[in-house]
């Protein structure tokens, strides 16, 4: 029988159901593999009280009153605020910082029963593609070459690397330019990031805010289904929360696609791209017909703009959003000498608490916003990404459903090749899944192959608007095309 | 578009992080290197394009503007680095 940390949610909700098993069993489980898991460096901090208690709780509780998720062991990423827990976002200048409130999301997951294991590693402010900015250091990817440490992606590496490792049955992620997606594939997990709107922002420390939105990384997209549902929903406490229903994402899962219509983007065959990509990628248009689809071309003439786009409107919002970080109000306050001023506190306590990539996109941000500068940059990078999506609008209004494309240029790199890189070097990973974030669309990773080295790779499918059921199902059925099964050897 | 040494500092001033004068040329570097990068938006035709306010159609809503919450003094300062008396406490600011 599968260890009971092995399990996914849906599997262990069933025999939960059934009496079969216990969540202080499965609790028991999950916080024991993290024990045994220190070299994964996933999870931060611990909850091990909170999670037995709430585990209790939800053994307890009588079968009328229990929600989605009863008794299911979750990891949190740094970056969601939980109360009296720390919520450091991975960074220097939160340390010590513990809410006295509890995100939105979050709190939705108790309500549905969920036990918290404890808080993810995370690249710092959910600024980076490998992980490797994070104050608590990398996080590292359960799946090896050889004897070299990869990169679980980022910024959600520690939840992918936690879910890929079955240190927890899922995790909690956000998403700014491909956070979610982009560490779902290199760890052969499933990562959706939903519509913008579709989760409270609430509660969730701030990167970029047009950018944002939370979603579920889980074993399976079934699991993917399961928990969006408990973590969507309208929220008054966050303006641009949608007031739609939200629906059973998981009654959406059929199987059947036929008649559905896929588009694969020209434009994101990209220079350089490795033949393996590339070919997974014909795989996955084969996958798609063999379900019953039509596979058609689209154009997106606007894609190869997208990242310098997202690289004027993210350290944008970031510049404003981190002004809040002086060293007054939480976190951390640099030591001062004798006869400093004010100004003195601020620019002390924001050199020594941001990291280097975090300074670097406050200080692009704060450029691209100034006098002088407004126009050039960064109103001209929101006319183009009124154009970026403009450009699927009309795919959509064409008849299309869905669009696959690979969801990473490679394969897990090893922990710190790229440290001699120029930083846009690292920001080339997020070029197929930075498209979806400044569309607000929802866009899934779901495993689909392994390259020569015996790596995970993933493909991405990005929906209609608010159409995550739909966009589920088609991932169903890629998922059950691709039949990946592959784990990794356990070394740690 | 380049930025000098002098541009740096003062893009470093604005955002109000501290960087040592040995380390503006190669922040400078950086910052090319990006904006380099960044320039490619030069070229695309944004003629009569609106810039984009929100992804989602809906518009945000209004809210009544009363008071929702409040009187939580203690944990508003819990985290602070330095709190006295009820107020956070700064250096002095002036003179």
């Amino acid at each position: 029988m599968t260890k009971l940390n092995e399990m996914t949610i849906a599997g262990a909700r069933d025999l939960l159901a059934k009496g079969e098993i216990t969540s202080v069993a499965l609790t028991e489980a999950c916080l024991s593999a993290i024990d045994g898991a220190g070299a994964l460096n996933a999870f931060v901090h611990k909850t091990p009280e909170i999670a037995m208690q709430q585990a209790e709780a939800a053994d307890a509780r009588p079968a009328e009153e229990r929600a989605s998720l009863n008794g299911i062991p979750l990891g949190v990423k740094d970056l969601f605020c939980t109360k009296g827990v720390p919520s450091q976002a991975a960074s220097r200048i939160l340390e010590g910082f513990k809410p006295e409130y509890e995100s939105t999301v979050t709190s939705k997951l108790w309500g549905a029963g969920a036990v918290m294991l404890g808080k993810l590693n995370m690249d710092e402010f959910a600024m980076g593609s490998s992980n490797e900015t994070s104050v608590y250091g990398d996080a590292v990817n359960p799946w090896r070459d050889g004897d070299s440490n990869l990169t679980p992606g980022g910024s959600s590496g520690g939840s992918a690397s936690a879910v890929a490792a079955d240190l927890c049955l899922g995790a909690t992620g956000t998403d700014t330019g491909g956070s979610i997606r982009q560490p779902a594939a290199l760890t052969g997990t499933v990562g959706l990031k939903p519509t913008y709107g579709r989760c409270s922002r609430w509660g969730i420390v701030a990167f970029a805010s047009s950018l944002d939105q939370a979603g579920p990384m889980t074993k399976d997209v079934r699991d993917a289904a399961i928990l969006l549902r408990a973590m969507a929903g309208h929220d008054p406490l966050d303006s641009t929360s949608i007031e739609s229903a939200v629906p059973d994402f998981e009654a959406a899962l059929t199987g059947d696609i036929k008649g559905k219509t896929i588009g694969l983007p020209k434009e994101y065959r990209v220079d350089g791209m490795p033949a393996e990509i590339d070919a997974l990628w014909a795989q996955g248009r084969e996958m798609l017909q063999d379900a019953g689809a039509k596979v058609v071309d689209v154009s997106l003439p606007h894609t190869k703009y997208a990242l310098p786009t997202y690289y004027v409107i993210a350290p944008a919002e970031a510049s404003s959003n981190l002004a809040r970080y002086d060293g007054v109000r939480f976190g951390r306050r640099a030591g001062l000498n004798q006869g400093d001023g004010i100004t003195d506190m601020y620019e002390k306590t924001r050199a020594e608490g941001f990291g280097d990539e975090v300074k670097r996109r406050i200080m692009v941000g704060t450029y691209v916003l100034s006098a002088g500068f407004y126009d050039a940059y960064y109103n001209r990078a929101r006319k183009v990404r009124t154009l970026i999506k403009r450009d699927f609008d009309e795919v959509f209004a064409g008849g299309v459903d869905a669009i696959l494309t690979p969801t990473t240029p490679s394969a897990a790199f090893p922990l710190g090749s790229m440290a001699d890189a120029d930083p846009v070097q690292m920001y080339l990973n997020d070029v197929f899944t930075v498209t979806v974030n400044l569309a607000g669309l929802p866009g899934i990773s779901v495993p689909a192959g392994q390259d020569a080295k015996g790596l995970p790779l993933g493909l991405q499918l990005i929906g209609r608007p608010f159409e995550e059921g739909d966009l589920l199902n088609l991932a169903y059925a890629l998922e059950d095309r691709a039949g990946f099964v592959a784990k990794p050897p356990r070394w740690w | 578009m380049s930025i000098d040494i002098d541009q740096a500092a003062h893009v470093a001033k604005l955002a109000r992080i501290r960087v040592e004068k040995d380390d503006l040329p190669a922040l400078a570097e950086e910052f090319n290197t990006i904006l380099g990068f960044i320039e490619q938006l030069q070229e695309v035709d944004v003629e009569g394009v609106e810039p984009m306010t929100s992804v989602t159609p809906q518009r945000l809503r209004r809210r009544e503007d009363v008071v929702t919450d409040g009187g939580q003094q203690d944990k508003v300062l819990s985290n602070a680095p330095d709190a006295r008396e009820g107020f956070f406490a700064v250096p002095k600011v002036v003179e």
